[in-house]
């Protein structure tokens, strides 16, 4: 078999050349057809659903980015209280939202459930916006672990920040990660005080969120030390559910920095304008070429690929970081350009991401079109979007809750990247997940979560004809091309019942279709999709984006 | 901490069945674990099932040479000559196809059992609904999630996946040789079954259809994902070790996939799987036209399909005498119905009702079971065969006389109600039902320790269903540490304290043994 099958030579169209990995940021003018649009929507979105590739597939290559770039008006209306234990509780009413009452140790679970089931809903319930994604992009970049901080309204109050900030300013959102009260208290930046610093969020500052370590990261110990005084003072406030600056903890000593900063030195203030040195210190390191490197190297490995080479250095992280710096670390245009770059739609470069966690069980609700309950029954709803969130926990990517402060290792630790996320332990757990929603379903007071899958089926082109269904099918669910001979094979043993004849399949959806409350009739097709969505679902084609 | 705070308030009730599983994997993998838990032998009885896909003219496979005349009239265009018809011992009424000199030969061997005429009530036309109903066991008005056999493995196995492997059951509980499970294997939750297509090389191929690795970034990460997905089939070692344990099989005809297919099952049983059921396919028996070449009515589609089954099954059965397992084994055709009495004209048949199956193997009661069809020279093109036997009595005989499963629970659990028990195999190898209590224990675990890991003292906590009860520790290399229990005790729910008497860190076993039930749990001694 040639390797031709694989990027589909049957049809004529021109697709883009493979194997090119000397591609640069030149803006991309080739075809754009559903394999480009499920491309894009994969990395920017959770999951492609079939509405969502048509509808991106008329919008053309440019208008489609810029539409996935735009955030949200407003923010989300904050998580709500879902559980019923008031004695507990007493400050927040169930169905309002618990995020404005003071903290009751008694229910810091319950809030930090209903924090991360809220989240895990918000994905699922995502706009056409790279907003969600981003958000899960730079809360793994500044990650923190709400298990250590505690605080279920120190957690919302971050989570929000750093959405309001996602597709904003790098600095700005920096600056605001580093008066987070979630922040300040896991890096032990509310223990920062003169004459007994503590170092842990100065270093992390430069190692982690702004320099890293790339060859030519060179900021020294002294550096880590004289950051860490720069940050001294700063406080958080449990009850008033906020950070402040305290000046009386500040050392207000003059601070030197290494030739790596080009031998700075920011001179000490005292008072409240003690807090100004923060900016100083920011500037110093955005001032810094290796910042804009670095983050942009985070996102390509987000977004792209976790391998750079010499070629993908040159041709697209040093210009990118161009843009990033001439844009005052704005975030957007960097995104732009990549998302319309050559690079980013070139052949070698799609198909070769392993899904993480969240994009996996997100992806799996979007494209497969679960209905969760709505607010009205928010027990359940929250149950659910908890369920959501507590499998992809299971297979180690547990929303606000990194293993350490350096993120998911899938995004840094080095040779195996994204192939962490797949494994002996979580490869079955996928396929348990997929496999219990497509057929039995998990019912909770009353409710059932459950794969419908003759109403997807029916939002195909043609749901009669059993190939063009399994071409919809997999154009949704495969960014790979797969062989006619892998299709004609997957086609007789599932939808076809091992018949040879595609009109016993047409015939049976049709029979189905025009009498739809005969039990019977749709039993026949109910049991052949299933059939054939958990074996899509099972291969290792389903696990790549 | 604060950490200790947040988690204790977790609600942990929160994840459901699917959620969990699949961390038992090691357990059955370690020698120690096995011998720990080892108990009696369990039935070690298989059954085959080959689906003829497409359905079957029975007509043309088992010959009702006494109706001759009639039938002449009906299907000349496609009706054997009948002095080609292969004549069986004992009989002068009934024959077989042509093309069957091997299933003949079983049959005057008395190791072929022909069960006449087997069918349901309003019989479906429909080739899927006819299939559905055929592996779901239901009537012909009823619709229902399960299969006869997932039904079935539910009530030997109830908590699966969750549980297994484990010490008694090690394998797989049932095996479709290809890509494919069917829905007959369907259970309450989970399909029961795993496919193979081939026994050497466990990732889930497409009968041979695998697309290449691409030369791309995507290329690396597929093979990466394939790799896994071959190493975390949680079956891959005891079926190897099964298939490479058998050397030498005996002869199978070439060019016939069904004989493919039935090598892989007598390998893996002569192997020591203790796998239940298989099923094979054999497809192609839609025969609109050309089921027979005109004018030479013993050749054509159904001649060639027909030779591919008997000198596959008579291959198979031959191979297992061979291994040394053909008592252990039992076989059985269906499909999804018959076809039309009359023929149509291009040589052919169309969808029809009842038809003959086959049971096959060492421990059939040989011989036909019922009569041959009457055939009225009055039959018009849209009559078919009646039933004289409902296919849920063929499962539910064998379910009784060969998996040794009690009534009550055919009639209720298995929804095979009131049917009739049919003379089949012989019952007498049934075996204790013993295990049956270690298997729906499985799963549900009955002993656990808790904090682990531990450095000072951990709390075991077991089940006991009664009687004599008895709590050991062993260390990681199966050196008794200490008997912690050791009495008659009521039946009920206790926690006893075990404590790090100078223990060195690392791995320990707690094992609880009630009866015939035996289950060990993992402790952790930290540093």
């Amino acid at each position: 078999m040639s390797n031709n099958l694989l990027f589909g030579a049957a049809d004529a169209t021109v697709h883009p050349k493979s194997s090119r990995s000397t591609s640069g940021l030149t803006p991309y003018t080739g075809v754009w057809t559903k394999n480009e649009v499920v491309h894009l929507l994969k990395r920017t979105l959770f999951g492609a659903t079939f509405d969502d590739i048509n509808y991106f597939l008329s919008q053309g290559m440019n208008d489609s980015v810029n539409e996935l770039l735009n955030a949200s008006v407003s923010p989300p209306a904050p998580p709500l209280k879902n559980y019923t234990n008031t004695d507990d509780d007493a400050y927040a009413t169930f169905g309002q939202t618990w995020v404005n009452s003071p903290p009751v140790p008694g229910v810091t679970g319950l809030r930090g459930a209903s924090l991360k089931a809220w989240w895990m809903g918000l994905m699922i319930n995502q706009s056409r916006s790279i907003e969600q994604k981003m958000t899960l992009c730079w809360q793994n970049h500044f990650a923190t672990q709400i298990q250590n901080y505690a605080e279920p309204r120190y957690g919302y109050r971050y989570l929000e920040t750093i959405r309001a900030n996602a597709l904003g300013n790098f600095k700005a959102l920096t600056k605001a990660i580093t008066l987070e009260p979630a922040m300040l208290v896991y890096l032990n930046g509310n223990k920062n005080k003169k004459g007994v610093p503590d170092e842990n969020y100065a270093r992390e500052l430069q190692e982690l969120f702004c320099i890293g370590k790339g060859p030519n990261s060179l900021y020294t110990e002294d550096d880590v030390k004289a950051a860490a005084r720069v940050l001294t003072g700063y406080r958080d406030d449990s009850l008033n559910n906020t950070s402040y600056f305290d000046p009386a903890r500040h050392d207000a000593t003059d601070k030197q920095f290494s030739t790596f900063y080009n031998n700075t030195v920011i001179l000490g203030q005292s008072g409240p304008n003690g807090q100004n040195e923060l900016d100083d210190l920011l500037d110093m390191l955005f001032l810094n070429e290796e910042c804009a490197l670095f983050v942009c190297r985070k996102l390509y490995r987000f977004f792209v690929y976790y391998t750079i080479d010499a070629d993908i250095e040159t041709n697209v992280i040093v210009p990118l970081a161009q843009v990033f710096r001439a844009n005052n670390y704005d975030i957007k245009p960097v995104l732009s350009i990549l998302f319309k770059s050559e690079h980013f739609f070139d052949m070698a470069n799609r198909s070769c991401m392993i899904k993480s966690s969240v994009d996996f069980t997100v992806g799996f609700c979007r494209e497969n079109k679960l209905v969760f309950p709505d607010a009205t029954a928010l027990q359940n709803q929250y149950y659910f979007w908890l369920l959501g969130e507590q499998f992809s926990a299971t297979m180690a990517q547990d929303l606000l809750d990194q293993p350490s402060v350096a993120g998911w290792p899938a995004y840094y630790q080095e040779p195996a990247f994204h192939e962490l996320w797949i494994n002996s332990d979580t490869m079955p757990k996928r396929k348990n997940f997929t496999d219990g929603l497509l057929y039995a379903g998990v019912t909770k007071s009353g409710y059932k979560l459950i794969m419908d899958t003759i109403a997807l089926t029916a939002t195909f082109s043609d749901p009669s004809n059993p190939n063009t269904l399994i071409d919809d099918v997999l154009t949704m669910m495969y960014t790979m091309e797969v062989s006619a001979a892998w299709k004609a094979y997957l086609k007789t043993y599932t939808l076809l019942s091992g018949q040879a004849s595609d009109y016993y399949w047409t015939n049976a959806w049709n029979d189905y279709v025009a009498d739809p409350t005969n039990a019977s009739k749709k039993q026949i097709v109910l049991t052949r999709l299933q059939y054939m969505y958990a074996f899509i679902m099972e291969m290792p084609e389903y696990q790549l984006s | 901490m604060k950490r200790r705070t947040f988690l204790k308030a977790t609600p942990v009730a929160v994840l459901p069945a699917l959620l969990s599983g699949m961390t038992i994997k090691a357990f059955g993998a370690s020698p120690l674990i096995s011998a720990l838990t080892a108990n009696d032998s369990d039935t070690d009885h298989v059954l085959v099932l080959i689906q003829m896909t497409g359905g079957n003219d029975g007509l043309n496979t088992v010959i009702p040479l006494d109706q001759y005349s009639a039938l002449s009239g009906l299907r000349s265009n496609i009706l054997i000559n009948s002095s080609k018809v292969l004549p069986l011992n004992g009989t002068t009424a009934t024959g077989l196809h042509p093309a069957m000199p091997e299933m003949q030969q079983m049959y005057n061997d008395g190791k072929l059992r022909i069960v006449q005429s087997v069918g349901y009530p309003n019989p479906n036309f429909s080739h899927f609904r006819a299939t559905d109903i055929w592996v779901t066991g239901a009537d012909s008005n009823q619709n229902l999630p399960t299969g006869v056999m997932g039904r079935y493995l539910n009530y030997e196995y109830p908590n699966f996946p969750s549980g297994y492997p484990n010490a008694t059951m090690t394998d797989p509980l049932a095996i479709q040789i290809g890509s494919f499970v069917s829905p007959l294997f369907q259970g309450p939750t989970v399909n029961m079954a795993m496919a193979i297509s081939d026994p050497t090389s466990l990732y889930n191929l497409l009968n041979g259809v695998q697309d290449p690795v691409p030369a791309t970034n995507a290329g690396k990460e597929l093979a990466y994902v394939r790799t896994i997905a071959g190493q975390t089939q949680t079956y891959t070692q005891v079926i190897k070790d099964a298939a490479t344990s058998v050397t030498s099989q005996g002869a199978y005809p070439a060019n016939n996939d069904l004989a493919d297919q039935l090598k892989i099952v007598a390998r893996l049983i002569g192997g020591g799987l203790k796998t239940r059921v298989y099923l094979v396919n054999i497809g192609g028996f839609d025969t609109h036209s050309g089921q027979v070449v005109a004018g030479a009515t013993d050749t054509g589609d159904h001649a060639t399909l027909l030779a591919k089954l008997s000198s596959a099954i008579k291959a198979f059965q031959d191979d297992l005498q061979g291994l040394g397992v053909a008592d252990r084994v039992t076989g059985m055709t269906f499909s999804e119905f018959g076809r039309r009495i009359v023929s149509n004209y291009s040589e052919g048949t169309d969808h029809g009702a009842a038809a003959p199956l086959f049971v096959f193997g060492n421990k059939v009661i040989p011989g036909i079971l019922g009569n041959n069809p009457t055939i009225s020279t009055a039959t018009t093109v849209n009559d078919n065969l009646p039933m004289q036997y409902d296919f849920r009595s063929v499962y539910a005989s064998l379910l009784q006389d060969w998996f040794c499963v009690p009534k009550t629970v055919i009639d209720n659990t298995m929804l095979l109600q009131n049917f009739q028990a049919l003379p089949l195999v012989d019952p007498s190898g049934c075996t204790s039902t013993a295990v049956h209590d270690i298997n729906s224990k499985a799963g549900i675990n009955l002993i656990r320790n808790y904090p682990n890991p531990f450095v000072e003292k951990t709390k075991i906590e077991f089940t006991t269903g009664g009687g004599q009860t008895l709590v050991q520790v062993f260390d990681g290399e199966g050196k008794l540490i200490k008997v912690l229990i050791d009495q008659d005790m009521a039946q009920g729910k206790y926690v006893v304290d075990f404590y790090n008497e100078n223990l060195l860190p690392g791995l320990y076993y707690a094992r609880l043994q009630n009866g015939v039930v035996a289950q060990v749990a993992s402790m952790i001694i930290a540093k």
